[in-house]
């Protein structure tokens, strides 16, 4: 008979060890569908983990890359993961992150062809209002109406999808594009637009805000008082009560704080890589985030292990598709593979396995 | 005069660098999908075309494929991974890889980009479109010889001058069927949700119309047309031919593979430069599938319709023609112009709803 | 505009038409939170089933053994999720997530041999004179046989959660899996059954889309339905009668801005576009302030169990 035995202590070893036997056994399993599709699985496991990172002719391109993938990723996550750290479920990421992304380029083009300075700052203000705005409408209906924050985040992203289709075929169409939907692409607008800080290193502002993200989540979870609130409210909702947490409030802020940073990440990803609002601006990046979070452990550092292998297996997985000729729902379910055992094996940080008689499950 | 000269040099070059490689290599083309291939419909067709396009040059070619690509960032990465993997032919088959094929093709001027119905060149970035109106005008007059309701109805995905064109151009030769036709649009504001094309369909079909036009991509119409019974409706983008001869009486297909052989061709002979190409039906970009199931002067007429076009003789857009609100598109005699055609925004007259936006 | 060419009879059919997916779906997730686990792969379920049902009804000629054989690549999906979050202890939340997305990438790589394939149709059932009544006749007894196994389906789940054992058992593993577990009822077993069930009426939920719905295959063509399921679970408070309510509502308010667009209706397309998900939240807002404390989520849903004696 086996059993788990909960450890006292998250084992250290095992921490370190779990996701690097998960991306073992990833590739033992995923080499066997490559094998089963016919397709050589050492060169397809090589091209997605190896390639993207140290391949000479894709290398210098694609490293940076990962940070543009997991820039948007790990900000979206950060701030779901206060979130479901106190027990609050926004599962509309998506929805804030268009919206962000949307209220961010109206700046732009309001102030279009103006050259100020201030209009960066501005839409980055802005798209972060906008997410908290979007994220404030399940939050109130939830601490006023009790209404289930799950279901109106969720239903919200479809609501944002409509609004977005509308902007780029009306509102912020771009008048110089022949009646094509679509806004000014904001890469070409110098004063709107959020570059490469350093050459051939992928950073943006949005990356810059995803590390800032990271480090101001770990000094508020470990270092200040409502981390500790957040902790407490997830772990025994009364024993918060007692120590004088305003559930309500609590709610708004881990609602609003993720909605905001969702609607920062589409602002930095609208006014650099995207460049501009399209019918299909957003690509999921928001429903990722969840997995991002949760594959972190909620950790403010796992969260950002967590994003770049993702944004490995995405660029890798590119890269299998061409090279290899693998179909794209191959990489898909490899990616839901790799999710599966990092799922699976994290049971050994928090669990002894023994081996002999002791209670069933 | 200097610039030319420049030019021929570099055409020179060209054809020096490419002769050199096809005798070491093959020439590499690779194809970046908006959808997966399994859609079957726009994706479909164009890697049915990459097929073709093998199947013509053997082992002289190798393609390589990307599905599902997002817009945007992502399209420009999968792009230049392309470039960087010795392609030496990019097409990027969905309008809105314009930006990302423009930068890709900046930072790769031996690479040869092709991008479809996008209005951005370069001297390494050609574009290529298809002039779908023209079926649609073939498709249009069926509908309005075949209607019995007078009433036609017509799935459409999102308000933009494509869309807008195949409406327009169906409803002109709809109505010169039959003056008495009526079109309800219904705008999906989706490309794919085969469920909600169903439902679009279905209610179409209950408020009495008996043919139905789409420009989504599902069989979802076909499957409610034939439950219906007496309601008939067009293949979209593939011949949809599993509903032959009932109630799919024709289609219209997308045929990428002249094109896109002719070009990998000219990458071959170092002849390839930019170029605007906007096919219809004579070269075979536009394809009308078999005409099943209706009465045969019907079909006739519609055939003499479509050879017509293919000639040259007649221009789906060709006035006297008014838009909605009245005012004089085109004056008798008069045919569009492409620019026109391309940022199409408005009905023609006689259409009763609006467009969204 | 014309609005008299709207048939209410003919709309209401419909939508009892367009909801019967997602009241499968959304059914056997409610099962699956009663008994505790939030299961996120309803769009990864319903993806497998719609592929598995399509290609056994083409390969047998039968939708009948399309649909069973739909039930079981749902479960079989399911208890992937099932195994991991039960023995395994995994996050539920990220486990359903990439469930989701393994479904989907297999559901196309089985697919690529069915596209462009029309499957055999399911017959409607013969209610012989029932189905020629004036208006009921229409509405209630002129649908293919599935339309009524969803019904006879949120019947039985109902009756078995609010009168039975085994729904008693179910819910109280859901609301405390400890006490459940302290009167020796196998919390692990009781929750994967419930995770196997939910597959299965989430991948009927998905053949009924490829089969009678469209019918077609094609690469990812639920489109969305499981998250729609998930909402209307949440949307019902955990409770089947108002699975069959959400449901309606928002299959009936699709259906409906789409008559209203055929009708030529002047209200703009977006607005329509996003009513039925608005409507559905305003309903929910007004049901839970009306009811306030009344019908929460089960208590232990989405925590993990693991019996530590």
């Amino acid at each position: 008979m086996i059993r788990l035995e909960k450890r006292p202590e998250p084992s250290k070893v095992w921490t370190v060890a779990t996701p690097l036997v998960a991306v073992l056994l990833t590739m033992v399993a995923g080499g066997i569908m490559f094998a089963l599709l016919g397709k050589d699985p050492v060169a397809a496991i090589r091209t997605i983990f190896w390639d993207p990172l140290f391949d000479p002719q894709f290398a210098g391109y694609s490293r940076p890359q990962l940070l543009v993938k997991a820039g948007p990723l790990i900000l979206i996550a950060i701030g779901l993961s206060l979130g479901f750290r106190a027990g609050v479920w926004n599962i509309g990421a998506e929805g804030q992150y268009i919206i962000g992304a949307i209220c961010g380029a109206s700046v732009a083009l309001a102030f279009y062809p103006a050259d100020l300075w201030i209009i960066f700052p501005l839409m980055v203000a802005a798209g972060a209002l906008g997410g908290f705005a979007w994220a404030m409408i399940p939050g109130i209906l939830r601490t006023r109406f009790n209404t289930n924050e799950i279901l109106v985040s969720l239903l919200l992203v479809y609501v944002a999808e409509q609004i977005l289709a509308s902007m780029a075929l009306g509102l912020l169409r771009n008048p110089e594009g022949g009646g094509f939907p679509g806004s000014r692409n904001l890469q070409q607008y110098g004063a709107a637009s959020n570059p490469e800080l350093i050459a051939g290193t992928g950073m943006h502002w949005g990356v810059v805000a995803a590390f800032i993200a990271v480090i101001f989540a770990y000094i508020l979870l470990n270092r200040h008082m409502t981390g500790f609130h957040i902790r407490l409210a997830g772990q025994s909702p009364r024993a918060a009560r007692f120590a004088g947490v305003n559930p309500a409030r609590l709610v708004l802020l881990c609602l609003g704080l993720s909605g905001g940073l969702a609607g920062l990440a589409g602002v930095f990803e609208v006014a650099g890589p995207a460049g501009q609002i399209s019918i299909d601006f957003n690509i999921g990046y928001g429903f990722t985030a969840i997995i991002v979070a949760f594959l972190g452990r909620l950790h403010p550092v796992g969260i950002l292990l967590a994003g770049l292998l993702m944004a490995l297996t995405y660029i890798g997985g590119e890269l299998a598709q061409f090279m290899l000729g693998l179909p794209a729902a191959a990489i898909q379910a490899f990616q839901g593979m790799l999710l599966f055992f990092l799922l699976a094996v994290d049971v050994l940080t928090n669990y002894r396995v023994r081996i002999g008689k002791g209670a069933t499950v | 005069m200097k610039r030319r000269t420049l030019l021929g040099a570099t055409a020179a070059l060209a054809v020096l660098a490419t002769g050199a490689f096809a005798q070491t290599d093959k020439v590499k083309v690779g194809f970046v999908y908006v959808g997966p291939i399994g859609d079957g419909g726009y994706t479909y067709e164009h890697d049915q075309a990459r097929l073709k396009v093998i199947e013509h040059f053997g082992d002289k070619v190798e393609t390589v494929y990307q599905e599902s690509v997002p817009e945007g960032a992502d399209a420009e990465r999968v792009m230049t991974q392309m470039a960087l993997s010795g392609t030496d032919l990019i097409f990027a088959t969905s309008f809105g890889f314009m930006d990302p094929a423009a930068n890709v093709a900046a930072k790769f001027p031996n690479v040869k980009f092709e991008h479809a119905t996008g209005y951005k060149t370069a001297p390494n970035l050609a574009i290529y479109n298809a002039r779908f109106y023209e079926g649609r005008a073939v498709l249009g007059h069926i509908a309005g010889k075949m209607t019995k309701t007078n009433k036609i109805g017509y799935i459409a995905s999102f308000p933009i001058p494509e869309v807008l064109r195949g409406i327009n151009s169906a409803y002109i030769h709809a109505k010169k069927a039959n003056p008495d036709v009526e079109f309800n649009i219904i705008w999906a504001y989706t490309w794919f949700d085969p469920a909600k094309e169903a439902d679009a369909a279905k209610a179409l079909i209950e408020q009495g119309n008996d043919v139905l036009l789409q420009h989504t991509d599902s069989t979802a119409p076909h499957a409610a047309a034939q439950e219906a019974g007496n309601v008939i409706a067009f293949g979209q983008a593939s011949d949809m031919a599993e509903y032959k001869p009932m109630p799919r009486v024709s289609s219209i297909i997308d045929n990428w593979a002249p094109y896109y052989i002719d070009r990998v061709q000219a990458v071959m002979d170092g002849t390839w430069e930019t170029s605007d190409t906007w096919d219809g039906i004579a070269p075979g970009m536009v394809e009308i599938g078999e005409i099943t199931g209706i009465p045969e002067d019907v079909k006739e007429e519609a055939l003499a319709l479509k050879d017509k076009i293919a000639a040259g003789e007649y221009h789906p857009f060709t006035g006297p023609l008014n838009k909605q609100d009245g005012s004089v598109w085109l004056a008798e005699g008069e045919t569009a112009e492409d620019g026109a055609l391309l940022s199409m925004d408005f009905y023609v007259e006689g259409m009763k709803s609006e467009i969204p936006n | 505009m014309n609005l008299g060419a709207i048939d209410p009879v003919l709309l209401i059919a419909s939508l009892m038409v367009a909801s019967t997916p997602i009241i499968l779906a959304a059914l056997g997730e409610l099962v699956v939170e009663k008994s505790g686990v939030l299961n996120l792969g309803v769009e990864g379920m319903m993806i497998t089933g719609a592929i598995c049902g399509f290609a056994v009804a083409v390969e047998t000629g039968s939708p009948v053994l399309g649909f069973v054989l739909a039930a079981v690549g749902g479960a079989v999906m399911a208890l992937i999720f099932g195994i991991l979050t039960q023995y395994l202890l995994s996050n539920q939340v990220a486990t359903g997530l990439a469930l989701t997305l393994f479904g989907l990438g297999i559901s196309a790589m089985i697919g690529q041999g069915y596209r462009g394939i029309k499957p055999p149709a399911t017959p409607k059932l013969d209610m012989g004179p029932l189905s020629d009544l004036p208006v009921v006749g229409r509405i209630l007894f002129s649908h293919d046989w599935m339309v009524y196994f969803a019904l006879a389906l949120v019947a039985a789940v109902w009756a078995f959660l609010k009168f039975t054992r085994g729904g008693l058992i179910l819910r109280a593993v859901g609301e405390s899996h400890d006490a459940a577990h302290a009167l020796g009822y196998k919390v692990v077993r009781i929750r994967l059954a419930a995770i196997a069930f939910g597959g299965a009426c989430a991948g009927m939920g998905g053949a009924y889309i490829s089969l009678v719905r469209v019918p077609q295959w094609t690469d990812g063509m639920t489109a969305g339905a499981g998250w729609i399921a998930l909402a209307i679970v949440v949307f019902s408070s955990w409770r089947a009668g108002r699975v069959l309510l959400g449901a309606y509502l928002f299959g009936g308010i699709t259906v409906l801005q789409l008559n209203l667009q055929a009708a030529g209706v002047p209200v703009p397309v977006e607005i329509l576009s996003m009513s039925p998900f608005v409507i559905t939240i305003i309903v929910l807002v007004i049901m839970s302030a009306t009811q306030r404390g009344a019908a929460v989520a089960p208590a232990m849903l989405g925590r993990i169990f693991h019996a530590s004696s």
